[in-house]
């Protein structure tokens, strides 16, 4: 009852956050990667000692390679960013890099993305953010479909969404910040994250409204604001504690998962605690303030 | 009770049966993995590229020049083509799939070679970037020595490569091939035409070596090896074989468009190294043994008594899902270990709701036995609804279609669906069972949960 009672202040943190996620957006905005732009990527690791930095900087300046950009990794290797390149293009990189075979070096990892690879990929993402989206709001609205009252099915459906928009848009917020201090970047996975966090976190959601649900049938309560608090008494362990499995496994994938999937797994956890968050403290005081609101208008 | 007793046999026996067929198909748990029959040995987990190490390649095919109706043939003769290169340089496992144009895809036809093994890529490419030979070989002078083999078995092989040797004539010359059927035998075989060059050529050869065998090659291998009966001045040769019409049509569509039925280009190469596909395998099952045990730890401490049952059912769920990794099989990524390790997160998730459901029963005054059947009951309808929300994700994603993102979508998704039957009906068969031990306060504290006593 407590968070029901106290329904404005917490609906406003959420608004805040989401706010500030959209503010950090439009400031730092985001890297995008080779995935959707196209370009290539080469990870070298020298044998014995790596080369200076200003050094390579050098050289390449003198080629006709566009902008390479060159990051130190680990303690002997270095990422290489740079447009997409051809087969001569690449040995030439590769000899460059190994200062005309001075330091030996091996290659880790090389990828190079043409435009069109790119767009397609980008138009692939879209499609399937918009699918995800209009899938669950209709699933929503077909579970929800005999609780009408006193609040109508689509409103719920519409307030599961609301949610499910701000357990995205905060993880996103946070992205930016890795994006702008450590080099994080938008890539396939970073779209299968966002598009995960929608499927996982609305999952949340529906185990309160159910119990809302279930609880609205058999009449518990006084008021309508009385049974979504006691729904939310009765259900806020199992939101948490659902919550909580996920989020130790996505935990254990960031500290001793491979290096591909570390940014992904930080991304899910953020989604996975806001999503319990957004259900808990924003979904159900909404549904709350919603049929307040119808009352008035009665009135 | 005693049907209770016989279910719980039944899941652990099925259960044990899976966990040997994991550890036995297993080279790294198997100690005598070599002398295990082919069914354990030829069922590995597969890898991905970026697991194995390798090269993934995409092509832009021009398809520009061909009919509109035609150009699936054209794809699928092209994969062939590839796929021959590919295997000729012993690739294991390559694969080579066309990916048609389409809404989704974008306007571009497609090819995305995938080879597994292969970091040089440079080499890759080049392997592919050669066009395929069909030759025209004759029969060796007489005395040419025949390699013989004797393998291991002492089963002896006989190379027939020294008997032909080489002529000028190649698919170079050729200018159209077509299907036809025997006018006697109704078999279907190919009729090649030859340019002007190409017909000279085949008219000196065959005038040479009447009574002699011709063997076509192709890619290497011969295809057909007829015997000369007289002179063909016409340019005309016809590949008559075993082969079924659907085959003949598709060695037609091969030859027709001379080498490579299509021009293609390349639009992005990846290439991941050995090592950090390997590095990433061990951090990637270092994760999920670390996951398992603390979420395990966390649902004894918890449930207690329940809460280890549902650590069983956890365990028979993870054996489940290794093993349609590997019967299915599912090619693992990084993305798509990542997938299962949130799927062992999620597989608790409906033995909470069920808990919980069932600690809130135990607390209105009913009986275990009453409490174990309302919890399992009243608590599907959120299963079912919260995990459907995640299959729909998990449905598109795959739809959607990188390898990459596909990976992740079927562990994620096989993953939920196999734990709604892992957490419901393995859990509720092992929580049943253990009713008999009563209604004591022992037993009801057995059956809370959290820091109720």
């Amino acid at each position: 009852m407590f968070i029901i009672k106290n329904k404005k202040i917490f609906i406003s943190i959420s608004i805040v956050l989401v706010l500030l996620s959209i503010v950090l957006l439009f400031v730092f905005g985001l890297r995008i990667g080779i995935d959707f732009k196209g370009g290539a990527l080469v990870e070298v690791v020298y044998k014995t000692n790596r080369p200076a930095q200003s050094d390579l900087d050098a050289t390449f300046k003198a080629l006709d390679f566009g902008s390479v950009l060159i990051q130190p990794t680990g303690e002997l290797g270095y990422i290489v960013k740079s447009l997409d390149l051809d087969e001569i293009q690449h040995s030439l990189l590769l000899k460059t890099l190994s200062q005309d075979g001075k330091s030996s070096l091996e290659e880790k990892n090389f990828n190079s993305i043409g435009p069109s690879v790119g767009r397609e990929l980008t138009r692939k993402a879209i499609i399937a953010i918009v699918l995800v989206s209009l899938a669950i709001i209709l699933f929503i609205a077909f579970a929800f479909r005999k609780v009408s009252r006193p609040v109508s099915s689509w409103k719920y459906g519409l307030i599961a969404v609301v949610s499910l928009l701000h357990d995205v848009i905060i993880p996103i917020g946070l992205f930016t910040i890795l994006s702008r201090f450590y080099g994080a970047e938008v890539d396939t996975l970073f779209v299968v994250a966002a598009l995960t966090i929608l499927g996982l976190s609305v999952s949340d959601t529906i185990v309160i409204f159910d119990r809302i649900r279930e609880n609205l049938r058999n009449k518990t309560g006084d008021s309508f604001g009385d049974t979504v608090g006691k729904s939310l008494d009765q259900s806020y362990m199992r939101s948490i504690f659902t919550s909580l499995t996920v989020i130790i496994v996505l935990l254990s994938l960031f500290f001793f998962g491979p290096e591909s999937t570390k940014y992904f797994a930080l991304m899910l956890t953020a989604g996975m605690f806001f999503g319990t968050y957004s259900s808990i403290f924003l979904a159900s005081p909404l549904l709350v303030l919603v049929e307040e609101w119808q009352e008035k208008k009665k009135k | 009770m005693i049907k209770k007793i016989i279910s719980i046999i039944i899941v652990l026996v099925l259960g044990s049966v899976v966990v040997f067929f994991v550890f036995k198909s297993e080279p790294k748990l198997n100690s005598n993995f070599e002398t295990e029959s082919s069914f354990f040995k030829n069922s590995p987990f597969r890898l991905g590229l970026d697991l194995s190490g390798g090269s993934h390649l995409i092509y832009k095919a021009d398809v520009s020049g061909v009919k509109a109706g035609d150009i699936t043939v054209s794809m699928d003769a092209l994969r062939d083509v590839i796929e021959r290169r590919v295997n000729l340089f012993g690739v294991s496992e390559p694969i080579v799939q066309v990916q048609n144009s389409g809404f989704v895809s974008g306007a571009e036809e497609k090819l995305i070679v995938d080879l597994p093994g292969v970091t040089d890529v440079e080499k890759a490419t080049a392997m592919i970037g050669q066009t395929p030979l069909l030759e025209f070989k004759v029969e060796a002078p007489a005395g040419t020595p025949q390699k013989a083999t004797v393998d291991k078995e002492g089963k002896v092989t006989l190379d027939a490569g020294p008997q032909f040797v080489s002529t000028e004539l190649t698919g170079r010359y050729l200018q159209k091939a077509s299907l036809e059927f025997d006018q006697t035998t109704r078999e279907p075989r190919v009729s090649l035409q030859f340019d002007d060059t190409g017909t000279k050529l085949f008219a000196q050869i065959t005038k040479e070596n009447i009574g002699k065998m011709v063997a076509i090659y192709l890619d290497g291998a011969p295809i057909s090896i007829p015997v000369v009966r007289e002179e063909i001045p016409n340019g005309q040769a016809v590949i008559s074989g075993s082969f079924t019409p659907t085959e003949g049509k598709l060695l037609v569509g091969r030859l027709n468009s001379g080498a490579l039925p299509v021009p293609i280009s390349l639009l992005s190469r990846q290439t991941i190294g050995a090592t950090l596909g390997s590095d990433a395998v061990t951090a990637g099952v270092k994760a999920a043994i670390i996951g398992f045990l603390v979420v395990a730890l966390f649902l004894i401490l918890w449930y207690r008594l329940p809460g280890f049952m549902a650590v069983l059912a956890l365990c028979i769920y993870i054996t489940i899902m290794l093993t349609l990794f590997k019967l299915l099989p599912v090619t693992l990524t990084a993305a798509g270990i990542a997938g299962f390790i949130i799927s062992i997160g999620i597989a608790v998730d409906a033995n909470i709701l069920i808990f919980e459901r069932l600690k809130e029963e135990l607390h209105s005054e009913r009986t275990i036995t009453d409490a174990v059947s309302a919890g399992f009951s009243r608590a599907w309808s959120s299963i079912r609804d919260s995990n459907t929300s995640t299959i729909i994700s998990a449905i598109i994603l795959f739809w959607f279609g990188t390898p990459l993102i596909k990976g992740f979508a079927l562990t994620l998704g096989l993953g939920v669906l196999v734990s709604m039957f892992s957490a419901i009906m393995i859990s509720r068969i092992f929580l049943s069972g253990l009713i008999f031990i009563g209604e004591s306060k022992v037993a009801r504290f057995l059956f809370s949960s959290g820091i109720s006593k």
